[in-house]
Order: structure tokens, then C-alpha cells, then sequence
């Protein structure tokens, strides 16, 4: 298997402000984020990484869009490094995250050539490609309204279209079905399910773990910052369910850290 | 590992062109934001300008067609002669208390009470060594046209008792057109403009740029779109520059819009006086000279702006932190009103803004040299240069660019 992704000893800490140690009921002035993460993901499949929130997940995918830059360790994304390649690494793949936020003025069609543009993307291709994903997911009607006027759902759709517009090789979305309705989280599964079909590789984020069974090939579980598990979703699951797995592992984990069991 | 040509590579130029376009895009695609950005700024001044002008102009001229209301007691024939000679009615009155009673309550404006035999009095007046006859003025200072017309009885007054002790004249040829005052109409717009054009200059440069620069970096930064951008192939340079040249333009525009305004009201701000002055004494160099240094102080403005904007959290916070800078320019700025003409030295025109206040000095009052404004220019263009540089590691920055 071509191994499209390559994540070695990531760690990132991040200063706490006197205002998040009051928040948080703590002296700490650094909180580690991110604990010495490894693994990899291939060519055609969907990794997913599970965790309960703050674990490390968002942060890790930040790293490895090259958002942010890691205090150790390193990533690979198709040959190219995070670290020295950054430029590079976004050229290559598409990434998705709630954080990340469309300008309310501008309507779908403007932002999709706007994003063509900067990913260097044909206008022939870029008209070609803007039509089939418009299609997709129903924006052809809305082409032409400000983002600011779309429901939740329809914006979601318009980030994800936007985060793609180059068809990338390598996508990374993060919680991509948050805050959706049932309707329109199912559209963007399915359309998930479509990219696997077509080869594309998926690094997944989520705290849905009936989405990670039915998607996913491989997963990660991180607690804490740390990689506890990543293996084929069969060996992870092991007849059980992913629930039940995840709840078992973090338990085991918590008892050997002193943590609150759940 | 495999390796792939990047397809984003050389395409440097491209995308700050499509980062420019963009902001064009957001700028003037909206009515609302052109019309209080562009249009307003200049229209306001125009009709600000125009409306005082015309007030300070109606405050020390005779209205024609509300004449004062003038009352005399015992008014001699000397002053009746010269009150005749002029467009201020009066009358003959012999109860003064009434009078004063009417200017009180503001509807009438002057009573002049003369002694009886004042003409007489008058020539019979020979040494300081008795007091001499007494004029009283009543008037009301509370009463525009009470206080106008008791400035001209004044000076009527005054000029007929210059006349009564003549012993010489000065510039009495002036009457028939002959010119003493020997300053061209140049040198009277070069004094004017270059007092005032410089402060209000930078005045509306960095009102300009404050109306573009923290929405735009600040306000993307809060709405969580700049993050969007940061993720695309667009390097981090690239961005920096598209936004900087982009706002800089958008500021440029909103900065003439209100320069015009200024130069079309100030003929009416300036009243007689402005007939002695034209902006057409500047001739298309000055005014090429002029749009270089004002481009050139736009991308200073505009990049430290962006820089301060890129520290703050949100649009409001970096409206309150560009204040210092606001300070700054402003101290600049009121340097072109304290006289003595541009500065000298060359090494000045290297300080940014500093030498672009004393490069528009030197251009409004038609003494400058190449050598400095070429110097100003070129320096606020290292300046930018190396604010922009600033600005594409702020962009870089995940604590500047990511924190809440």
C-alpha cells in the first residue's frame, strides 16, 4: 500500500493565558496538546481519529494542514514535510474544519473561483468541477446567494465544496458532520463514501462513532494527547462495537493515569 | 515518497492580483461601504466647507436685504454725509431709553447718540488736555446683524477721525487700482495651501485607510475567513501584498474623494479671499509629484495599520490600538502649520509620514526640490517594503494569527 501520509513523534504544547488558567482551575502555564503522535495513513482508504474533545484531534489535523507548526516530530503529506514544505503540503491536499469560515458578502459561485484561482485550478476544469459539485449537493440553486443569507446546512455544503476545489489526492476534514441535520449529514457521508470510491484518501476526524464504523478503514484513538490504539477498524473493534471499545480503552487508560473513569 | 511538481509554483504575481480582486470584489460590490467610503467623506466636506464659508462670509459682510436697523440721536451733519454715502439706513430718534429697550430685545440693532453741537465740538477740539467728544454705540453683541453693523459704524467712525487729524496718507492710489500688495496670486495660494492642504491631507489619508485596513485584516481575522486563505497554496507573502496594495488603492480613492472636496469648497471657505488663490497654479508636474507622495504614504499608513490590525482580535480592538498612530500622524501633520517653509535638510525626507508632510509643504508652496520628495518617496516605498515583510510573518504567525 502507497502510505500517503506519515506522522512521526508530533508534540505540541500550547501557553496558557491567566485567563484560560482560571478557566481551566489551573496553575499550569503549558498544556501539551499533542504527545508524541505517530502514524499513517494510505492511498484509497479513510482513516478516522477518535477522541473525546480537547484530546488532540484538531490540533493534530492543524499541524498537518500546516496551520500550525509542531514543537517536535514531524509529517509527510504525499513526500512533502509540514515543517520545510508547507506551501506544498496545501497544494496537495483539501482540508475542512468548522473553524474554518466562508465570507458572509460573497456568494457560493464567486468563492468557488475565487478558491480555483488560488489552487491554480484551469477555468475550463474549474467550470467543469464547480458543476458536478453544485449538483452534488443542491447548490446550483443557491450559486448565486451571499453566504451570509445560506441555512447552516447549505453553508457546511459550500465549505466542503470549497475545500476541494483542486480534487485533491489527500483530504482532512474535522468534525464535518457537526452541527448538521440528519438530512444534510447524510448527504456529506455519503459523499465521503463516494470520495473512497473514488480513490481518494481521507483523514477523518469524529466523535460520531457510528461515522467512523461505517466509513472508516483504519482509526486512532488519542486521549490526552497520545495515540492509545490505531489499527484496522476490525482489529480495533475486535467483534465489538466501536463504542464499546472506545469506552473500554479509555477507561483502561484513565485507570492507569488516575483519571475519572466514565 | 513520491514527489509532484508544485502546480502553485511562479504563479506569485497571479495571486495577489486574485487576493486584490478579491477585495475590489468585497469593497465595491457594496453600495453601502462605496457610497460612506468614497462619496460621503468627499460630499461632507463639501458641504461642511461651503455651509461655514458661507456663514463666516454672511457673519462680516451687510446683508442687502435685511439692512440693520440704525437709530441716531442728534446725529450731525458731518456723520449723516458720510452714513448716506453707504448702504445703512437709519433714523432720527429722540427717545434713546426706547431704542435701547428695542436692541435689547433684538428688534432693533444700533443706537448712535452723539453730544448736540458734536460738529462743533469736534473742530473746537484741540489738544488732549480736555477729554474729547463722545460717540456712544449701543448695539447688541448677542444680535448677528446688531454686532455686523456696529463693526461698520466702527470703522466708518474710525476712518472719519483719521480724516479730521490728516496729515499724511498711506497707499490713498490704491483706490484707483493701483497694486501695493505685490505677492502674485501664487505666492498667495502657496502661502494658504501649504498651511492648511498638508494637515487636512493627512487627515483624510488616514481616515481612508482606518475605514478599509481593520475590517479587512482585524474583521477576517475574527470572522475566522483569513484562516480559509492561510490553508490555500497562496503564500503568505503574496497575501500580504495583495491586501496591502488593494487597500491602499481603496484608501487612495477614498483619500482624492475627499481632497476634491476640499479644493472645490475652499473657495467658498476662504470668501473674498479666494479670489487672490487658484489650485490652477500648480501646474501637472506638482500634481504628479504630489500623487506619488501620496501613494507612496498611503502604503505606509496602510501597512502599519495592517500590522496593528493583525494583533488585534477583532475590528473594534484594533480600531482603539491604531489611536497611538492616529496621535502620531496628527502631532506630523500640524508640523506644516507652524511656518518657516519645508524643512532643509535631505536625511529629513527619509523619516516616513515626517517627509511627507514637509514634501506636500514644499510642493503647495512651490519651493521644492526634486531631490527631497524624490527622497520621500523612495523612502516611505523601503518603508512599506519592509512593513509589508513585517506583516507576511504576522501572517505566518500561528500565536498572532490564531489566538482568541
Amino acid at each position: 500500500m502507497e502510505e500517503i501520509l506519515r506522522v512521526e513523534n508530533l508534540r505540541k504544547t500550547f501557553q496558557l493565558s491567566q485567563k484560560q488558567q482560571k478557566l481551566e482551575h489551573t496553575r499550569e502555564k503549558k498544556r501539551v496538546a499533542v504527545d508524541g503522535i505517530s502514524f499513517s495513513a494510505y492511498r484509497g482508504e479513510v482513516f478516522g481519529l477518535l477522541g473525546p474533545n480537547g484530546a488532540g484531534k484538531t490540533t493534530t489535523l492543524r499541524i498537518l494542514a500546516s496551520l500550525i507548526r509542531p514543537d517536535e516530530g514531524d509529517a509527510w503529506v504525499q513526500g512533502c514535510s509540514v515543517c520545510h514544505e508547507p506551501g506544498k503540503v496545501r497544494e496537495k491536499i483539501g482540508f475542512l474544519t468548522s473553524e474554518l469560515k466562508l465570507e458572509d458578502f460573497f456568494t457560493p459561485n464567486y468563492l468557488f473561483d475565487f478558491f480555483s484561482q488560488l489552487h491554480s485550478v484551469e477555468p475550463q476544469v474549474r467550470e467543469q468541477r464547480k458543476k458536478e459539485l453544485f449538483h452534488t449537493f443542491g447548490i446550483e440553486n443557491f450559486a448565486e446567494v451571499k453566504v451570509a443569507n445560506l441555512s447552516t446546512g447549505m453553508k457546511q455544503k459550500v465549505s466542503l465544496v470549497i475545500s476541494i476545489v483542486h480534487d485533491p489526492d489527500f483530504i482532512i476534514f474535522d468534525e464535518p458532520t457537526n452541527g448538521l441535520d440528519v438530512l444534510t449529514a447524510k448527504v456529506v457521508t455519503d459523499f465521503l463514501l463516494d470520495l473512497k470510491r473514488r480513490g481518494k484518501s481521507i483523514l477523518l476526524s469524529t466523535h460520531i462513532f457510528s461515522l467512523a464504523e461505517s466509513i472508516c478503514d483504519r482509526v486512532g484513538i488519542i486521549i490526552n494527547g497520545k495515540m492509545i490504539l490505531c489499527d484496522t477498524l476490525q482489529q480495533v473493534t475486535n467483534g465489538d462495537t466501536l463504542e464499546n471499545r472506545f469506552f473500554q480503552l479509555y477507561n483502561a487508560y484513565a485507570q492507569e493515569t488516575g483519571g475519572e473513569q466514565v | 515518497m513520491n514527489r509532484k511538481k508544485s502546480p502553485g509554483s511562479g504563479a506569485g504575481g497571479r495571486n495577489v492580483w486574485t487576493i486584490m480582486k478579491k477585495e475590489f470584489a468585497r469593497f465595491f460590490g457594496d453600495k453601502k461601504l462605496v457610497f460612506t467610503t468614497l462619496l460621503l467623506p468627499g460630499l461632507l466636506i463639501y458641504a461642511v466647507y461651503s455651509f461655514m464659508g458661507e456663514g463666516i462670509t454672511r457673519q462680516f459682510s451687510p446683508d442687502e436685504e435685511n439692512p440693520p436697523v440704525i437709530y441716531g440721536e442728534n446725529m450731525p451733519a458731518s456723520v449723516q454725509t458720510i452714513l448716506d454715502q453707504t448702504s445703512l439706513p437709519w433714523q432720527e430718534t429722540q427717545d434713546a431709553e426706547a431704542v435701547k429697550e428695542e436692541i435689547r430685545e433684538k428688534t432693533a440693532d444700533l443706537l448712535l447718540v452723539f453730544p448736540e453741537d458734536f460738529d462743533r465740538q469736534v473742530e473746537a477740539y484741540q489738544t488732549s488736555e480736555e477729554p474729547a467728544p463722545e460717540i456712544q454705540i449701543f448695539f447688541n453683541s448677542s444680535q448677528s446683524s446688531s454686532q455686523s453693523a456696529y463693526t461698520q459704524i466702527r470703522e466708518l467712525l474710525d476712518q472719519y477721525e483719521t480724516g479730521l487729524a490728516n496729515k499724511f496718507d498711506v497707499n490713498r492710489s490704491q483706490e484707483t487700482g493701483e497694486p501695493f500688495d505685490l505677492a502674485t496670486k501664487e505666492d498667495t495660494t502657496a502661502q494658504v495651501f501649504s498651511m492648511l492642504l498638508p494637515l487636512l491631507l493627512m487627515v483624510f489619508l488616514f481616515s481612508g485607510c482606518m475605514a478599509v485596513v481593520p475590517e479587512s485584516i482585524a474583521g477576517e481575522k475574527e470572522r475566522g475567513t483569513i484562516a480559509t486563505l492561510l490553508v490555500t497554496p497562496v503564500r503568505r507573502w503574496e497575501l500580504a501584498v495583495g491586501k496591502i496594495l488593494s487597500l491602499s488603492i481603496i484608501a487612495l480613492l477614498s483619500g482624492i474623494s475627499s481632497f476634491a472636496g476640499t479644493i472645490l469648497s475652499l473657495p467658498k471657505l476662504m470668501g473674498a479671499a479666494a479670489d487672490s488663490m487658484s489650485a490652477s497654479v500648480y501646474g501637472i508636474s506638482e500634481y504628479l509629484l504630489l500623487l506619488g507622495l501620496v501613494l507612496s504614504t498611503v502604503l505606509v499608513l496602510t501597512a502599519l495599520m495592517a500590522i496593528i490590525s493583525s494583533f488585534a482580535k477583532s475590528v473594534k480592538e484594533a480600531g482603539t490600538a491604531v489611536t497611538p498612530l492616529m496621535i502620531v500622524v496628527m502631532f506630523l501633520a500640524i508640523t506644516s502649520m507652524m511656518g518657516g517653509g519645508p524643512a532643509q535638510d535631505v536625511l529629513l525626507y527619509m523619516i516616513p509620514l515626517y517627509n511627507t508632510v514637509q514634501s506636500m509643504v514644499s510642493i503647495f508652496s512651490l519651493q521644492y526640490s526634486m531631490v527631497c520628495v524624490g527622497v520621500a518617496i523612495v523612502s516611505n516605498l523601503i518603508c512599506s517594503v519592509l512593513l509589508a515583510y513585517v506583516v507576511t510573518r504576522l501572517f505566518s504567525s500561528e500565536k498572532v494569527m490564531f489566538t482568541r
